[in-house]
């Protein structure tokens, strides 16, 4: 259930492009992202997760197109910086410092910096202030990073590959802190993540990348329930795929798995066949693996006519 | 349908959250179906606080709109009421008259595992076939806004 009014944008991207050398990383990216969501960005490695984060922040140019963040600052913009936090993925923070110092220096690098905020968050944590970070703990580190950002009150926070190099349980706390800071402060989080077995808990909008391009972009409500697995025998299954979009179809000699995307038509299932719910890893798998497939909103619907590997 | 013990005496709440990731179920569904346990289970009882969203999330590690999502259902069942500022607390039972009816609901589910036995179907052939039927009954009857029906 979505109902809340959902005027404002976090994240506006359109025709957006980056070109590295001869290489595209990203390329004719469309997003409009509400706010008030907890997005995961998800794709395999070198699929411009990273690339879209930083244009996001503004800490690269487009190539081509623009996005916008927070209802319609140009990203990298003064006013987008104000209200727009960023965790980069090594956690840039001065492994020389203490954490002390750590928070003396982004006091002193943002305005509207709350200090009593973020030294109380620190004693919470246990984290003694005189401890070096480079002697931390890499989930300390996560935390302390995740105080600095949330400590300049953003209205949006991006996170490139939070949880990568934590541990499970440093990785439910970071969640853990990341989600209260949604339920107190309510803003937007957009996070990369390899990790997607625990997204489901999590994220309420997904988008995935493949190859720099936006493979699925949507509510995670919305796309689980416009999601279905088809189980049936493999002789049906070309009569089957070919009236709806397979995302992923596994045949073994006898039966085959479907993923359709039903996009909530409805669908009369043949007989001799069974519909499953999918959880959003299943759907998320499938579409890594299945790289011609798309479910994105609106009116443009790329996907094959039963794409198949 | 496994039955953990749901509870621990926590400062605000009788009740505490848990989570079964390997489970399938929704995350909002479980814990709509937790509240529900413990009222079964006497945990519960009218007027008793249900855990502040925000501790939820602190101790679960997820999304303030889930545990939303899951009060709202609470409320929408009767079950739970919103006090602005205070919190969500129960407000209803799932006790005296239900209980003569689950228990003839029992009755039919024992028939039904009856005739499933008799038809072959062993232990696990019946919570794969009923989790199945349950999930298509949730997507007919679905709490999500009932657009999309899929007829099966």
């Amino acid at each position: 259930m979505t109902g809340m009014p959902e005027q404002s944008l976090a994240l506006e991207a359109s025709g957006l492009g980056k070109r590295y050398g001869s290489t595209w990383a990203l390329r004719d990216c469309g997003l409009s992202i509400p706010e008030g969501h907890v997005v995961a960005l998800v794709g395999p490695n070198g699929s411009g997760k990273t690339t879209l984060l930083h244009l996001a922040v503004g800490l690269a140019t487009p190539t081509t197109g623009r996005v916008r963040v927070q209802g319609g600052l140009d990203a990298g913009s003064l006013e987008a910086l104000e209200c727009v936090a960023f965790v980069a993925q090594d956690t840039a923070l001065y492994p020389s410092l203490s954490v002390a110092d750590m928070l003396h220096l982004a006091r002193n690098l943002n305005t509207g910096f709350d200090s009593a905020r973020a030294e109380a968050r620190i004693a919470e944590l246990d984290i003694p202030p005189t401890r070096k970070v480079g002697k931390l703990s890499g989930g300390q580190r996560a935390q302390v990073a995740l105080t600095l950002a949330l400590a300049k009150r953003p209205r949006q926070l991006i996170l490139d590959e939070p949880l990568s190099s934590l541990d499970p349980l440093a990785r439910h706390d970071f969640m853990a802190a990341l989600m209260t800071a949604v339920a107190e402060d309510g803003i937007s989080v957009i996070f990369s993540s390899h990790v997607v077995a625990e997204l489901e808990r999590v994220c309420d909008y997904l988008v995935v990348l493949a190859s720099g391009q936006v493979q699925v972009a949507g509510e995670v409500d919305d796309l689980l329930t416009s999601h279905q697995l088809y189980t049936g025998p493999a002789a049906q299954a070309d009569r089957l795929a070919a009236t709806l979009p397979v995302v992923r179809d596994r045949r073994a000699e006898a039966q085959a798995h479907l993923l359709v995307r039903t996009s909530g038509r409805r669908t009369e299932v043949p007989t001799g066949w069974e519909t499953h719910q999918v959880g959003l890893e299943e759907m998320v798998l499938a579409y890594l693996r299945a790289p011609a497939a798309s479910a994105l909103p609106g009116p443009r619907e790329l996907i094959g006519k039963g794409a198949r590997p | 349908m496994t039955i953990d013990k749901p509870i621990s005496g926590d400062e605000g709440s009788p009740i505490e959250f848990r989570l079964d990731p390997g489970s399938g179920v929704p995350t909002y569904l479980q814990l709509v179906q937790q509240v529900e346990h413990a009222l079964r289970l006497g945990f519960l009882q009218p007027g008793d606080r249900l855990p502040k969203v925000k501790e939820v999330v602190a101790g679960l590690a997820i999304n303030p709109n889930t545990v939303l999502k899951a009060y709202r259902e609470l409320e929408r069942k009767g079950l739970a009421v919103g006090r602005p500022g205070q919190g969500t607390f129960v407000d209803g039972t799932l006790g005296t008259t239900p209980l003569r009816e689950q228990q003839a609901l029992r009755r039919a589910l024992t028939a039904w595992m009856r005739s499933a036995d008799q038809a072959g179907l062993d232990e696990d052939g019946m919570v794969a076939l009923f989790t199945n039927a349950l999930h298509d009954f949730r997507k007919t009857t679905g709490t999500t806004g009932g657009s999309e029906v899929i007829a099966s």
